[in-house]
This record gives structure tokens, sequence and C-alpha cells, in this order.
């Protein structure tokens, strides 16, 4: 309890001080930030994905359901307020994961990534043809509000946005810890190892698996609403495989070790390209590509492993005997 | 003894191969049967077909009056069936600790809780009594990939007892073991499962840990049991000590 707790304080905290911290930061760096969370939240579902042993490139089918959903409630719907809508586009986006995951479930390796970069690549064609939808224009969203409070300027909209999203990652990130240091998060890590292993203790590998692609969905929707509503604009590009292949990077980039080193790596990577992309217009790609390889060279285990305690190869005893030891 | 587990004219192949002609075993509660034979008898067909891994081409697997011939293994084990591996199968990234963890929640009837952290009292409490056990205390913080054979091997039987089952089988616990610590490493096996009444059948190479641990005996020849006794009765027997064991009659 005493663990969880901690985990729970340590959020609040966290929110706390960025909600202080986005008072007395530029706009701009706000507006990073935001981006920059939104995005770790869908980078975040792909580790929850990873520690079972999949990788999903095609996560940009839901980080794309998670913004129309919000759009289009915002546009057919007239709905405004900023709360509802991300938990609109997180709602919409899980019971998509809900639909596909049985059908992925039984799949590994380079057969599972390939089926969701299929799959987003599918859902990429229809809505670029989807007139009604805005097709290859996509949909603008206007000025949300928040709980009731419609903020007065573009600074204050920007700033009550990075609280919203600042809120939901520290949520998404207590939770998400709580569920890796749970006998359900070790089961995920379980699998990953040894599938046999675990049907032969039990359980089922599909159900493990299953449940990891819906928490994967939820989290790709929730980002997707909160980019929408920064960007104040979606497109099918949402669902494009390079935007997938975006969360994969900071995935990559972060490790699975850490929840924490998702936000540190989505944030660090959107100041990279926010300024290579000023200094460096023709090769900024090329910086983040430099970045990502120094990173598997030199820390393969990602970001995260920075920051964790290293814990085990400690070499046993040679022998064993029935009083134990030597 | 009543009997706990009957099989009745399994039959398994691969193509031409025919791995399991004819098995037809019983096995009584609580009884410690070893299998013996030589490579490709059948023993491990036999415990494949019984825990679910493998489909039987004909025949039926009856524990406790239920037919659980061809169910997943995950379904064969919640009917009481579990089993320990030839090359251990453990969760390499994880301590010996974490593995055991595991299996004692999915054993548990609290459920694998996404909100209930891993080293919660109640499951420290059955970890730290599964550890003293199987004598794994000292190793339970170390990489799976460090441990020696023998430990390797416990951590594996240590997770198949972890829901008490009415049926265990272990498949050559002492296969990859130094000489000197095969008896040990038994010794250690059936003091941890002293006070259970599950039936035991292990598969064994070494003659002499099966006649030190087994009561009963099912020797396996060309996908049959060509002999089923007391330990001296099939050791003695001509075709047991012909293609089996070696031994000119």
């Amino acid at each position: 309890m005493a663990a969880r707790l901690g985990t729970l304080a340590a959020a609040l905290v966290a929110f706390a001080a960025l909600a202080l911290l986005g008072r007395v930061l530029p706009n701009w760096f706000i507006l990073v930030a935001t981006l920059a969370f939104a995005k770790g939240l869908v980078a975040l579902g792909l580790v929850v994905l990873m520690r079972g042993g999949l990788v999903s490139f095609g996560q940009g089918i839901f980080f794309c359901a998670g913004a129309y959903a919000a759009g289009l409630a915002m546009r057919s719907l007239g709905i405004g307020d900023a709360v509802l809508l991300t938990a609109l586009g997180g709602g919409a986006a899980l019971i998509l994961g809900i639909v596909i995951a049985p059908l992925l479930a039984s799949y590994r390796g380079i057969f599972f990534a390939t089926l969701t970069l299929a799959l987003s690549m599918i859902a990429y064609g229809i809505l670029d043809k989807t007139y009604s939808l805005g097709g290859s224009d996509g949909i603008n969203l206007h000025g949300p509000s928040f709980l009731g409070y419609h903020p007065p300027t573009p600074q204050d909209e920007s700033y009550a946005l990075f609280v919203l999203t600042s809120l939901a990652t520290v949520i998404a990130a207590a939770l998400c810890r709580i569920h890796f240091a749970s006998l359900r998060g070790l089961l995920s890590l379980a699998a990953r190892d040894n599938e046999i292993r675990v049907e032969y203790l039990g359980t089922s590998v599909r159900w493990v698996s299953g449940t990891n692609f819906a928490i994967s969905a939820l989290l790709g929707g929730i980002g997707g609403a909160l980019s929408a509503l920064s960007l104040g604009h979606i497109d099918p590009d949402f669902t494009f495989w390079t935007t997938s292949g975006e969360f994969v990077f900071l995935a990559i980039l972060s490790g699975y070790a850490s929840v924490t080193a998702v936000f540190f790596a989505a944030v660090l990577v959107e100041l990279v390209r926010s300024f290579s992309s000023q200094y460096f217009p023709n090769t900024w790609q090329g910086a983040l590509g430099i970045f990502l390889l120094l990173v598997i060279l030199f820390l393969p285990q990602g970001l995260g492993s920075l920051l964790q305690r290293p814990r085990r190869g400690k070499a046993a005893p040679a022998r064993v005997t029935a009083e134990g030891g030597e | 003894m009543s009997a706990l587990l009957e099989t009745s004219g399994l039959q398994k192949s691969f193509g031409a191969v025919v791995a399991a002609k004819d098995i037809s075993v019983v096995a009584r509660r609580g009884e410690k049967l070893g299998l013996i034979g030589n490579n490709g008898a059948g023993k491990t067909t036999f415990v494949n077909l019984v825990t679910g891994y493998l489909r039987p081409d004909a025949g039926r697997v009856v524990l406790d009056g239920q037919d659980i011939a061809g169910l997943a293994p995950r379904k064969v084990r919640r009917h009481g069936v579990s089993r320990s591996f030839q090359i251990p199968q453990l969760f390499a990234s994880l301590t010996p600790e974490e593995n055991l963890l595991i299996a004692l929640g999915i054993a548990g009837k609290e459920g694998m809780s996404s909100w209930r952290p891993a080293r919660s009292t109640a499951m420290m409490a059955d970890l730290e009594d599964l550890l003293a056990r199987f004598r794994l205390g000292e190793y339970r913080d170390h990489a799976i990939v460090a441990l020696p054979g023998g430990v390797r091997k416990l951590v594996d039987i240590a997770m198949a007892v972890t829901h008490r089952p009415k049926l265990l089988l272990l498949d050559e616990p002492t296969s990859g073991v130094a000489a000197e610590e095969k008896f040990p490493l038994m010794d250690v096996i059936m003091r941890a499962l002293e006070g259970s009444d599950a039936t035991v059948l292990f598969v064994e190479h070494d003659m002499e840990i099966v006649g030190r641990y087994a009561e009963r005996v099912l020797a396996f020849y060309e996908g049959r049991v060509i002999a089923d006794g007391t330990p001296a009765t099939v050791f003695g027997n001509a075709d047991v000590q012909r293609y089996v064991t070696g031994m000119t009659p």
C-alpha cells in the first residue's frame, strides 16, 4: 500500500510542479511540452505492449481514432469541453482496440508489427478518401473550454491545455507504474520471456497480449485527442506509417524500464525536432536518426536504464546440495 | 489407493514416426512413479500427451473421472495437473523470486491484479515458504542465466507445485545435473513434496535414482509400456534388461 500511495503522491507533486512551471515557462515551450506529453502517452502505450514482447508499427491508428473522435464530437455534436473530448477520444480508441485485439493477440514478432501497420494504413486510405470526414484536408478544431472555463486568450488556452495534458500524463504514468510493479505487470514480462511456461502455469498469453493491446489503445486515443486539441487540426497523417514510426522511435529511445523516461524522451525529441527544423530545416530527420543511433549504441535499454538501479546478474554458487548452497 | 490417472490406448504419430503406440497406464493417488526407457521410447511424449502439449491421435486421458485428452495446457492445469521440463522453462529476464511470484500469483485465488503489488504481504509469506521448501533462499535475486543447472531445475519444479497439483509430472529432473548433485537434488524435491498427496511421475535415466525414489516403475519401449511394477520387479524383467537398462539377463 505504501508504494502505491508513494507513487500517487509523487504524481500529485509532479502535477502541481508542472502546473506551476507552466505559469513561468515561455508559451512556445508550453506548446512543445503539451504535444510531447500527448505523444508520450501514445509511446507509453507502446511500452506497455513492448513489456509483453510486442511492438506495434501501427499505433497511429489509435492516435488517429482518438483525434478524430474528439474532432467529430466537437464538429458534429457541438461538444467543446476538452476534458470530455479527451475522454471520448480515449474511449473511442479503447473500443477500437477491444475490437481489433482478438484478431491480433495470436500473432507475435514481425507478423504482429506488420498487421498493425497494415490496419493503420487501411485507416489512412479510408480517411484520405472520406470527404465527409474532411478527406486529406482533415478537420479543424477551435477553442475548447475546460469544465466551464473559457480561456480569454490563446496563451491562457495553451496553459489550460498544458495543465489538462499534464494531469492525463501524471495519472497515466502513476497507474502504469503501479501496473508494472504488480503481478499483472510481471506477467507481461513473463509472457515475453516464455509463452509456453505461462500457458502451463494456467493463464492465457492471448489474454495478456489482448489486455495490453487494449491499454495501449486507450493511451493512444487520449494522446491523439490531446494532440488534436493542441494542434487545432486533424488529418489522415495521424495514422500514416511515419507517425506510428515516431511512437516506436520514442518507445525505443525511452526503453521500458521507466515510465518517467518515456515523457523525458518525448520532450527531448520534440525539442530536438523544434530546434533542428528551425536551424537545419532539411536535415532534422538526420539529426534525430543520429540521436537514436547513439542511444541504441550506448544505452541499448533506452534512457530509462539510466534511472534503473542495477539489481541482477550476481553469480550464483556453483553447486546446490540438500542443505542449500555449497 | 484409488486411481487418479488412467490412460488407455494413447497413440501419437509424427508422420511415419510412431511416438506412442498404445500407452495404457494407471497411476494411483499419492504414488511416486518412475518412467524409464531409452531416448525415443515415448516417455516425454506420454508426459506431453497428459499435460496437453500434444493432442493424442487416439486414446483417453482420464483424471479423476474426467477425460482431459486434447485440452490446452492451461485447461489441463486447472484440472490439477502440473509439470516441470527437461530443459527448465523459466522467465529468463526475471529473478527466481519473480518467477515464483508469478507462479504463485496465477495459482492464487485473488487473481492477477494490476493494482496489488507483486510483493504483497500475503504473497511474500507464500514465497518465503516455497523458497525454504526448495532451498532457494540464497538464489532468490540472482539472474536466471547465472544459476547452476540444479538450481534452475528446482525453480522449475517449485513453479510447478504452486497450485498444489493432484498430478505432478517431472521430466528428467536430474538431467544436466552433475552426478554428485543428483541425489541431493532429488532429496530437496522429495522433501519439498512431503505432506502433499500429489501423485508424482518422474522421467529418469539414472536407475539408481529410480530405485531409490520410485515406488513403482513403468518401462517404455517403442511407444509402449513393456513393464509395470516395483523397481525390483521391473529391473529384473528380461525385456527391460534387454531394451532399457542394457544388462544381459
